[in-house]
């Protein structure tokens, strides 16, 4: 009797994945030159990062400066300082001999455990308030955006409790670009509420009153708001007022913020289901009482991602007020070039460079944890 | 029975007190909006009046017409410092404008190159237009300005130095300096119109021959070719009425002059910078915009549209774009808003823009509140003409559905 019946008795060895799967090469060919095209443009990208790559980081760290007394260390010999002709690179030494100009402008030094205890409390405060998992968020935006601010004005200000008074032309630095966007964001949350429910509001009246601020606002760039703010405020006021320089920077900026953050909370309005607005007037409540427990925070909950680009937006903005002349991050940064003690060719340029990446890491971060909430609160169905 | 008699109960609407009823509220907090706008505007405008009085100021738009006394460096049109304080306005906003239209320009090519480019498949173009993105996106337009106006035109030869070109090469006529960059000026001869006009009836004969083509396609399924011709009708045409004409168009060249160069066109480093920051910087959001755009058309589409024989730039340019501008087109146009508007940030490098100019009058003549309402109505208007066009452009472009 034949043996016809075949029975496998081992397995055969597993094949190697094949070379395009699984190799550098193969990734290579895949990510980098699946097509003439794609090889074309890969050796073009490659060609321009072999041409500035090196060259930036030679200029950035290798051949930069970090330590100096004054410009002389950041000259080359024909410009009268001890480097080698020909000599380009960036001078940190600038940027570590002005450091804590830029961070607090001309806060007087023996005050400046003032505004480092408010960088501490605000930390503090809104660490818990951006991590989802902490509890007790009602009374963690309670001391954020009203007792914090009040607490902070005293000590940032003084004049109360034996701390002596720093007027505000002597702020500056980053902290006058925090104090800007972060007064901006509190008072244009609250505004701009008021603003996007008045726009949909029935009342013809309010609804044309919030349509003409926010439009005329939105319309017109931050510069003439700020403008406005600086050379119309004190003309509209009592005579002979001498309202702070620092306030009028801060009317304009909230002015303009509440304008655009009540387009974004309009946006969540108006996502919020018809029949929502239909359970809670079917529930008795009134006006207030269907915005304020109904329709709002799932409103706000919804535009959370806008409310922090719009935050982002308004961080870069504050900027502007180096126009009006007020030294912010970027203004001090500005100002000091002409500083005789560290005018040099690369002066420029570095302080540009350290104060695009300060602002680079405050947009960057923002903008991350704007995408995290993106993700958390997405609800959609993806595969 | 107890229901019907609730429901026709006596007749009357049931007593409700005058302090609930909605319609009698809703007059109350409107006559309260308005008594506190009212008083706001009052309040302020008084004020005004009384600062005003005590600053010996008068009001009108009338100080328009004095005498200017300014120079403005880059103007497009003629003005002096002689003319009015209105045609210094003027000239202004067509600085803005121009700076404005070719940003937007710029702005979008690069924006839809580096949008095109982070959905690349190749992985190290795609990670370098993300780089570009998170770079620029994250980092002040004002800082931009100055890092191309203070950083990088700032380091440009001196004009000393270009002095020194000119006299080792006599035959140069393209200079960069850090006083801007000079270029020959087009001076055009008799009959040049005749080369514009011709241009015009190119480019009329081009559209109604692409409409002839169109129609023929429809008609016939062959499609005669069109760009060469429409290259023929728009450049060839006025190429050759050029040269009928025996050429009618010489130049000025640059030269070196007592301290700066002299003759020929230049472009001055502040609208360099200023071009440059609002197109790299805008360019970063209509990326995000146009890949978003373009991700929002489902795969499906281009699936179905191979599976019906269309190569893949056809399928691309009449199946995928189409849909991917409806995504794109609102966004888009709140960023040329967006650009327009960041084109008053033109005060800070001093280029002659409508608030450079204006704040310049502002300090001047002391006009604050008319220069700030020409500031708003002059913006709101480009604003709003800008949002119709677009919306208008919008609505040729959307679904349109049964």
């Amino acid at each position: 009797m034949t043996e016809i019946s075949f029975v496998r008795d081992r397995f055969l060895t597993a094949e190697k994945p094949p070379v395009s799967e699984s190799t550098a090469l193969g990734w290579i060919h895949r990510n980098l030159f699946a097509s003439w095209t794609d090889g074309a443009l890969t050796l073009i990208a490659i060609a321009a990062i072999v041409y500035f790559l090196p060259p930036a980081i030679d200029w950035l760290f290798l051949s930069a400066v970090w330590s100096g007394p004054d410009r002389s260390v950041c000259l080359t010999v024909d410009q009268g300082g001890l480097l080698p002709s020909g000599w380009s690179g960036a001078c940190w030494a600038y940027v570590n001999d002005r450091f804590i100009q830029f961070m607090f402008g001309s806060y007087p030094r023996d005050q400046l455990w003032r505004p480092l205890l408010v960088v501490a409390m605000f930390v503090a405060l809104l660490i818990p308030m951006l991590l989802p998992k902490v509890p007790r968020k009602g009374l963690n935006a309670i001391l954020l955006l009203i007792a914090f601010p009040i607490v902070a004005y005293v000590l940032l200000l003084g004049g109360y409790f034996g701390l002596s008074h720093v007027e505000t032309p002597l702020w500056g630095g980053l902290m006058v670009t925090l104090i800007l966007s972060f007064v901006g964001i509190a008072i244009s949350l609250p505004a701009g509420i008021l603003l996007a429910l008045g726009r949909r509001s029935k009342m013809p009246i309010v609804r044309t009153f919030a349509i003409t601020f926010i439009e005329l606002i939105r319309g017109v760039p931050l510069i003439t708001v700020l403008f406005m703010a600086s050379v119309l405020l004190p003309l509209f006021l009592q005579p002979g007022n001498n309202i702070d320089k620092f306030l009028r920077a801060l009317i304009g900026v909230s002015i303009f913020a509440s304008a655009y953050m009540a387009e974004v909370i309009r946006g969540g309005l108006q996502a919020i289901p018809k029949g929502q607005y239909e359970a809670a007037d079917a529930l008795g409540l009134n006006y207030f009482q269907k915005m304020t427990f109904v329709v709002l925070p799932q409103a706000i909950k919804l535009v959370i991602p806008g409310i922090v680009n719009t935050f982002i937006g308004m961080f870069k903005d504050t900027s502007l007020v180096t126009i009006i002349s007020m030294y912010d991050l970027l203004g001090i940064v500005k100002a000091s070039f002409g500083d005789s003690g560290w005018i040099t060719p690369v002066t420029p340029l570095t302080g540009l460079i350290f104060a695009g990446f300060v602002f680079w890491l405050f947009c960057f971060g923002m903008s991350r944890y704007s995408a995290f909430v993106e993700r958390r609160l997405d609800t959609s169905h993806t595969r | 029975m107890a229901v019907a008699d609730a429901r026709t109960g006596s007749g009357d609407p049931p007593k409700v007190s005058l302090l609930y009823n909605p319609a009698l509220r809703s007059y109350v907090y409107q006559a309260a909006t308005l008594i506190l706008i009212v008083w706001v505007i009052w309040y302020a405008w008084s004020n005004a009046a009384q600062n005003l009085a005590r600053a010996n100021m008068t009001t009108g738009f009338g100080f328009l017409n004095s005498r200017a006394g300014f120079d403005i460096a880059q103007s497009l049109i003629a003005y002096s410092a002689d003319s009015t304080y209105f045609r210094a306005l003027q000239v202004s906003l067509v600085n803005t404008l121009v700076v404005a239209a070719c940003g937007i320009v710029t702005a979008t090519i690069v924006g839809l190159l580096i949008g095109i480019g982070r959905l690349s498949p190749n992985w190290l173009v795609s990670r370098l237009c993300t780089v570009y993105v998170e770079i620029f996106r994250n980092i002040p337009p004002l800082l931009v300005i100055f890092f191309w106006y203070l950083g990088v035109l700032a380091l440009l030869p001196s004009i000393r130095s270009i002095f020194q070109h000119v006299k080792d090469n006599p035959n140069a006529v393209f200079f960069i300096s850090n006083r801007g960059i000079y270029m020959p000026a087009p001076i055009f001869g008799e009959g040049f119109g005749y080369v514009i006009a011709a241009f015009g009836v190119g480019v009329v004969a081009a559209i109604a021959y692409t409409a002839w083509a169109n129609a023929r396609q429809r008609a016939t399924g062959q499609r005669p070719p069109v760009l060469n011709v429409n290259l023929a009708l728009v450049l060839l045409l006025p190429l050759v009425v050029f040269a009928l004409l025996g050429r009618p168009l010489s130049f000025d060249y640059p030269i070196p002059g007592s301290f700066n160069m002299r003759g020929g066109m230049v472009v001055a480093p502040e609208f360099l910078a200023l071009y440059l920051a609002l197109s790299l910087y805008t360019a970063a959001f209509i990326a995000e915009i146009v890949r978003a755009g373009i991700r929002g058309v489902p795969q499906g589409q281009s699936e179905a549209s191979y599976a019906l024989g269309l190569r893949a730039g056809l399928a691309t340019r009449l199946v995928v774009l189409p849909q991917a501008l409806r995504i794109i087109i609102p966004p888009l146009t709140s960023q040329y808003l967006n650009l327009i508007k960041n084109s008053s940030l033109a005060v800070a490098v001093g280029y002659a823009d409508l608030v450079a100019v204006g704040g310049t009058i502002l300090n001047q003549s002391g006009h604050s509140v008319e220069i700030i309402a020409i500031w708003m109505m002059v913006y709101v208007t480009i604003s709003l003409v800008t949002s119709l066009f677009m919306n208008w452009f919008n609505a040729k472009m959307a679904l349109v559905e049964r």
